[in-house]
């Protein structure tokens, strides 16, 4: 029969796309794999999740079961070792045209953010960009409004259905948005790394997974671009996500960039803790992107988050605001970030926070 | 031999941002700009020009106001400008924008030695879709993230970027790339560019110019084409102000930090 998207009620489980880069399985998978296991637990369907390489250990996808999958398909070929779009987009594509899941998320990675819209435009569906939030359940997407919005839930009217309700920041996270895919399926969405938890490692979980594998028809002239090489940067890469301690740095660093930057690794030293950086810092060019904390950069929520000189943007609390602790840093009493701010000093950075240095060191001595 | 590149007007969500009581965006408040990441997909087909000759479209979708932004791309040395627009198009989710978006492109016309270009995302839904999605209603191949382009004749080598590194695609034309803030430096608009803006060649694509092409179909465009609806829009609360150190010295950092220190957060 042919694939229709629109007959919604032929759709079933709900899936998570594992990506796997050189045989490993990205950590936002199990992310993913954690919340998808609540969709699937509130509709009473299956989680699968979807592994597409070539020789990925069958440890590693066994353990995908540990983190609430129920089944894993594997589609495995030498044109899927590597990520290309053609090859990748084919072959999701064919597998949901087959099996038909009214779910599918995906990470909101690079790779993520390329294959999910190519795949959404091929099966003519709907794809909620970098959700924060996810439900099917009306009941708990009013908890999370009652916690997470200025709706007044109680005297608001709701539809009682069990479509996907994918919230995520829109203008620049000024504004939070749910949307929803009532027509067609599957209901796809790209998640971003970094919000969902990971729940736990269940032995038995994994014990009990089904690994399945899937048949591939690809060949090579089904792709369009040929990947030459991947290459790591030198640099080290900054781990914004798993970090304890974060110490970001904004504008008011500006009178001395280097100098703002380098009293923050100082900081973040002697934390145990790592840098951050707000858009504008990012923008001007005095730190790598990969430090970026926000809205379009990463979001964090460590046990510890100081904000230096950083005024305190919708776009960058979106990325931070669910810290456990936060210290703020500013020149300008006014400065939104003490709104958001656990902790706050008045004063300029550049005076502040040799004085914190010593503190701490102080108390650690 | 062609370029065309899409564009988007957005609000310049890195000003002021006000928000209506009903939790819409007071759009009439803000000012609107040339969307960044296109800035560089139109340098990359500028830059194209400057060594191929070759033409450079520039293809926006909104409202009839988005002319002074193609006329401004106009000055920077784009050849020829299409704004999309009609009353049908609105409300237009990604996938819909990217049918319509697609239409435009086709009746542009894309050649064997073409390039497509779009910037990777728009500051406005930050959803980097559009782009992918045009290029799969095209039947392009695709390459997003573009940090850098190497031209031989028809094939492209492109620096792809990951988040720890890079990838080196091989590509042939036609293709479509979406561009981010890496691979150029956007140029300025020109005095003689500014002179003849309003010289060169500017068409209106409404609904009755695009509505013969299959992608066209009042199911698949505007507001009742989208697949995806916005379910509701809300504000983030206000957290309640924290403490406030007295003071800037140094016994208000010996007070945070012995405070930290108490609360095991240090």
């Amino acid at each position: 029969m042919a694939f229709d998207s629109k007959d919604t009620a032929a759709f079933k489980g709900v899936w998570v796309f594992c990506e796997q880069r050189e045989g490993v399985i990205m950590s936002t998978s199990y992310q993913l794999l954690s919340e998808g296991r609540k969709l699937a637990d509130d509709l009473g369907v299956e989680l699968c999740g979807v592994v597409l390489g070539k020789g990925v250990n069958e440890q590693f996808l066994k353990s995908l079961g540990g983190y609430g999958a129920d089944r894993v398909y594997y589609a495995e070929h030498d044109l899927l070792e590597t990520y290309t779009t053609d090859a990748y987009t084919k072959v999701l594509c064919d597998l949901i045209e087959d099996k038909k899941p009214e779910i599918f998320l995906i990470g909101a990675t690079n790779i993520g953010r390329d294959l999910g819209p190519r795949c959404a435009a091929r099966l003519h569906t709907g794809l909620t960009a970098d959700c924060t939030h996810l439900d099917v359940d009306v009941e708990k997407y009013k908890d999370f409004l009652r916690k997470s919005s200025t709706i007044d839930v109680d005297n608001t009217k709701f539809e009682e259905n069990k479509n996907l309700k994918m919230t995520r920041p829109a203008f620049g996270g000024h504004l939070m948005a749910t949307i929803i895919c009532p027509r067609f399926r599957p209901q796809m969405s790209t998640v971003r790394p970094g919000v969902m938890q990971t729940q736990a490692f269940d032995e038995a979980g994994a014990a009990k997974t089904v690994v399945e594998k899937v048949a591939v028809a690809l060949a090579a002239s089904d792709l369009k671009t040929e990947v030459l090489s991947v290459e790591k940067t030198a640099k080290q890469m900054v781990d914004l996500i798993g970090a304890d301690v974060i110490v970001s740095v904004g504008r008011g660093i500006s009178k001395d960039p280097e100098a703002g930057i380098k009293l923050a690794e100082e900081l973040a030293s002697v934390l145990g803790g790592v840098v951050g950086a707000s858009r504008a810092v990012v923008d001007a060019d005095w730190i790598d992107a990969s430090h970026q904390v926000g809205q379009t950069g990463k979001t964090v929520h460590p046990r510890l988050y100081v904000a230096l000189g950083i005024s305190g943007a919708i776009q960058h609390l979106a990325g931070m605001q669910d810290s456990e602790c936060i210290v703020a840093v500013n020149k300008s009493e006014t400065a939104p970030i003490f709104q958001a701010a656990t902790y706050g000093i008045c004063g300029d950075l550049f005076k502040v926070v040799p004085q914190l240095i010593e503190a701490i060191k102080a108390l650690k001595a | 031999m062609k370029a065309i590149v899409c564009v988007k007007q957005v609000p310049d969500t890195s000003g002021k941002v006000s928000v209506n009581e009903n939790g819409t965006l007071d759009r009439a408040s803000m000012a609107t700009i040339t969307n960044p990441d296109d800035l560089n997909a139109v340098e990359a087909a500028l830059k194209l020009k400057d060594e191929t000759g070759c033409e450079v479209v520039v293809v926006s979708m909104g409202p009839p106001p988005a002319e002074g932004m193609l006329r401004e791309l106009l000055a920077r040395g784009c050849d020829k400008a299409v704004l999309v627009s009609g009353r049908e198009f609105g409300g237009s989710d990604t996938y819909a924008t990217s049918q319509i978006l697609a239409a435009a492109v086709k009746k542009v016309g894309v050649g064997p030695e073409d390039i497509v270009f779009c910037g990777r995302q728009a500051i406005d839904g930050d959803t980097a879709q559009v782009g992918p999605q045009i290029a799969e209603k095209l039947g392009l191949p695709q390459v997003t993230y573009v940090a850098d382009i190497q031209k031989e004749g028809n094939t492209l080598t492109v620096k792809r970027m990951l988040e720890d590194g890079f990838m080196k695609i091989k590509v042939q034309t036609p293709c479509l790339l979406t561009c981010i803030k890496e691979l150029n430096e956007p140029r300025y608009m020109s005095v003689g560019g500014i002179w003849d803006c309003y010289q060169k060649p500017y068409e209106v694509y409404d609904y009755e110019a695009l509505k013969n092409d299959p992608l066209i179909d009042t199911d698949t465009i505007g507001l009742q084409g989208s697949p995806t609806n916005v379910y509701k829009s809300f504000t983030p609360p206000q957290k309640g102000a924290g403490t406030m150190m007295e003071g800037a010295d140094k016994a208000a950092c010996e007070k945070l930090v012995g405070i930290l220190h108490d609360k095991q957060v240090i």
